[in-house]
């Protein structure tokens, strides 16, 4: 099963590589992983999509609290939660293309942030599924270049993931 | 106060209790050794190689329950002292590394011995810090003891840059008494919902057995133990981590358990109904295939370790906290279990005792190991004794054949099983217990795996006696050789071996050859009444002997290879 996790860990230098050399030296999978400083800049919040059965997932969770660095850890997929990705694409506008993409952008309600004569740059957020849907619309062989930011979670609901 | 950063090192080492401490010099550290140079209360001891100055802070730490301290240089001085910090780590020994480290401007630029330690380290370490500021190293220093010493215990490197202990620069110093971190809260007392549980689980057992491990001994939950198996009359299996928690004289004491365990040890597990697991870890050595592991039991596990439950096998019920406590709540329980119900099982677990699985033929003509630890254990009963052991056949038969009574008396490396292990380690104990008799059981090939240490131990006057089986042959893997390689002895011969008792001489200590049989306990009995002298015993033993009975890797407790000595004994009955 997807399992989506969230980590405040204390922002100390090494302490990124102390998860991933985690995920790697016991094999666990890791699908994607995003970190940066919160309000609290002591904190980095670290959001981890990671792929197992449940005792993987139960061993995924205890390691990673085992971690001396890691302050506290949620798994927001045992809730309801929220999850948003950020994605930028490059596309190839040409003079053919350009108002069928501009078409594309809007139904997907993704922003065209950068213009050439040649070429549109959108971003675009959602889930990832969403993200997913876009890229297959867009016809590949116009596509230059893609960024995916690995999605970002929240619990729903009034209480939040603090100290 | 204001101290310079090597002063701080220094001074916070003292002021956290700190005796001794195993080291080496070298350029990125010799600040330290400056400052180390002028104090009186903290004992240097100079080792001839970095891995050993790990062992012997390790031996200490296992033997006293205090923290181990090494100090070694940056680069070679700390990739040297690796192995003793993961074979820290695999048996959870409480230990502080201080290593050297280029100055934090070079930091980066592959400097004259240069190393990411922390890197390196990283996997091995309960945890790693890299200094940056002089102002920070109290601190840190406060946070590594506390660290390593508290919750499951680990090894834990503290890598200071040259710059951060300059003599130059000074500020004022001041120790933390007491240190909380937000992001490390060790549990304490178990959950008394789960004690609950354990207890209704243990009354209604049919076919209990208690399986304790090292936990209890870095826990110092013995006495606990102790009463617990009393109060129940639940038999019990210690792992090689464990043994001497509960005497092995102990009637309820069923031996070790696992791939070199008793017949009995083994049959009880697999045939059990509750497994009652304290301060062990489920290692594959000890489970043997996962599949087919205690197949009727249910489990309860104490430790203090969340992410050891239910890792390689499903617990029903979890216990998190400390052995010492659970294990007095439990015991104080009073649970009575069926008594019916255990007196069956206790026949049934006679009839497998009874077939004596540990028994080999005695030769007059050769000395077998098993028979040098039994008279090495006749010799030494009454003595306050202390044995180490490196690792190979002769481990497992100390670990057989020395009934260990008490905690903290059985030093050896379980989780990574580090050849070279044993000398450095005795040293670290015979410097905790000037008075007490620390030997070291070896084999001729894990022995020059340190073999220097010879010199520390001269120049240190440490009288340990080292009790060299000698077989000739890396007896562990010729064992598998022979069972597993149709006998193709793939390097495993020991060749060109010194003369041990010549070479032990020449670096001032006693050196012995013993071959007869008959000669042995006297011998013995000469060594060990040299009191203030290191003795090599270079023990001649069986060649071809093998460890019995033995469990394949991979295979359940209940398919054991018994030795082809009571095979055959059995089909002439
Ligand atoms: C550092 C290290 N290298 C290799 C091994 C693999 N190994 C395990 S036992 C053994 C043989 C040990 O031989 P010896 O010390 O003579 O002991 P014996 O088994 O003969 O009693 C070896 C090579 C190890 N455990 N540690
Ligand atoms: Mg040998």
């Amino acid at each position: 099963m997807r399992h989506i996790i969230s980590v405040l860990i204390e922002n100390e230098s090494g302490a990124l590589a102390r998860v991933a050399g985690l995920f790697a030296a016991r094999g666990y999978n890791i699908e994607s992983l995003t970190v940066a400083p919160i309000e609290d800049p002591t904190l980095s919040r670290m959001t981890l999509v990671t792929h197992g059965d449940e005792n993987v997932i139960e061993q995924i969770v205890k390691q990673l609290n085992k971690l001396i660095d890691v302050v506290k850890l949620l798994d927001l997929s045992e809730g309801s939660h929220i999850e948003r990705e950020l994605m930028m694409v490059k596309v190839k506008a040409e003079k053919g293309m350009r108002e069928e993409l501009k078409r594309l952008a809007d139904i997907f309600r993704a922003n065209i942030i950068d213009v050439t004569s040649t070429s549109y740059t959108t971003e675009l957020t959602g889930t990832s599924a969403k993200l997913d849907a876009f890229l297959e619309a867009v016809p590949e062989e116009v596509i230059i270049e893609v960024v995916r930011s690995g999605p970002l979670g929240i619990s729903r609901g009034p209480k939040g993931l603090g100290l | 106060m204001e101290l310079s950063g090597a002063e701080i090192v220094v001074q916070a080492l003292i002021d956290e209790g700190v005796e001794y401490i195993w080291g080496y010099p070298g350029g990125a550290v010799l600040h330290i050794y400056d400052a180390l140079f002028q104090q009186k209360k903290m004992r240097h001891i100079l080792v001839r190689h970095e891995q050993a100055a790990t062992h012997a802070a390790d031996g200490y730490a296992r033997a006293t329950g205090k923290p181990g301290v090494a100090l070694v240089t940056s680069g070679p001085g700390a990739t040297n002292a690796v192995t003793g910090i993961a074979t820290a780590y695999m048996d959870s020994i409480p230990m502080v590394v201080l290593t050297g480290q280029v100055p934090t401007p070079f930091i980066g630029s592959d400097a004259f011995q240069e190393v990411d330690i922390t890197g390196i380290t990283r996997p091995c370490v309960k945890h790693n810090f890299l200094i940056k500021r002089v102002e920070d190293i109290a601190e840190t220093l406060a946070k590594a003891f506390y660290i390593a010493t508290t919750g499951r215990p680990g090894p834990v490197l503290v890598d200071i840059p040259k710059d951060v202990t300059d003599p130059g620069v000074r500020i004022p110093y001041d120790y933390p008494k007491k240190i909380s971190m937000r992001s490390y809260r060790p549990v304490e007392k178990g959950h008394p919902k789960q004690i609950r549980k354990a207890v209704d689980l243990m009354v209604k057992a049919q076919r209990p057995v208690i399986y304790s491990g090292g936990g209890v001994i870095q826990g110092n939950a013995s006495d606990e133990l102790r009463k617990l198996v009393k109060e129940t009359g639940f038999p019990i299996t210690q792992t090689l981590m464990g043994l001497g928690a509960v005497p092995a004289s102990d009637p309820n004491n069923l031996g070790m358990l696992g791939m070199h365990g008793t017949y009995e040890a083994n049959m009880a597990m697999h045939e059990s109904d509750l497994i009652i697991a304290i301060g062990a870890r489920f290692d594959d050595r000890v489970t043997g295939k996962l599949a087919q592991f205690c197949p009727h039991a249910k489990v309860i596990h104490i430790d203090v370790d969340p992410a050891s439950i239910s890792k390689n096998v499903k617990v029903d019920v979890p216990i998190v906290g400390q052995v010492k406590p659970v294990l007095k709540v439990l015991s104080e329980r009073k649970t009575k279990p069926d008594a019916e119900a255990l007196k069956a099982w206790w026949q049934r677990i006679e009839a497998w005792r009874s077939v004596e699985c540990l028994r080999y033929p005695h030769s007059d003509k050769v000395i077998k190991p098993q028979f040098a630890i039994e008279t090495l254990h006749k010799v030494t009963r009454r003595r306050d004794f202390y044995l180490t052991s490196d690792v190979g056949q002769h481990q497992m038969f100390a670990a057989q054949f020395y009934p260990f009574e008490k905690p903290r008396r059985w030093i050896n490396s379980g989780g990574l099983g580090t050849m070279g292990f044993g000398m450095p380690a005795a040293m670290g104990v015979q410097q905790a217990f000037p008075k007490a008799t620390v030997a070291c059981v070896t084999g001729e090939a894990s022995i020059q795996m340190c073999i220097q240490e010879l010199a520390t131990c001269s120049q240190y006057n440490l009288p340990i006696k080292i009790v060299l089986l000698n077989n000739g042959y890396m007896g562990m893997v010729r064992q598998w050789q022979e069972l597993f390689y149709e006998g193709r002895y793939s390097h495993s011969y020991v060749d060109a071996l010194p003369d041990f008792a010549r070479l032990a001489e020449t670096y001032g200590h006693v050196g012995m050859t013993i071959e007869d049989p008959a000669d042995l306990e006297e011998a013995y009995k000469e060594a060990f009444g040299m009191k203030d002298r290191l003795v090599f015993m270079n023990v001649l033993v069986d060649p071809e002997e093998n460890v019995y009975p033995m469990i394949e890797a991979g295979k359940g407790h209940h398919e054991m290879h018994m030795s082809p000595y009571l095979n055959s004994e059995r089909e002439l009955a």
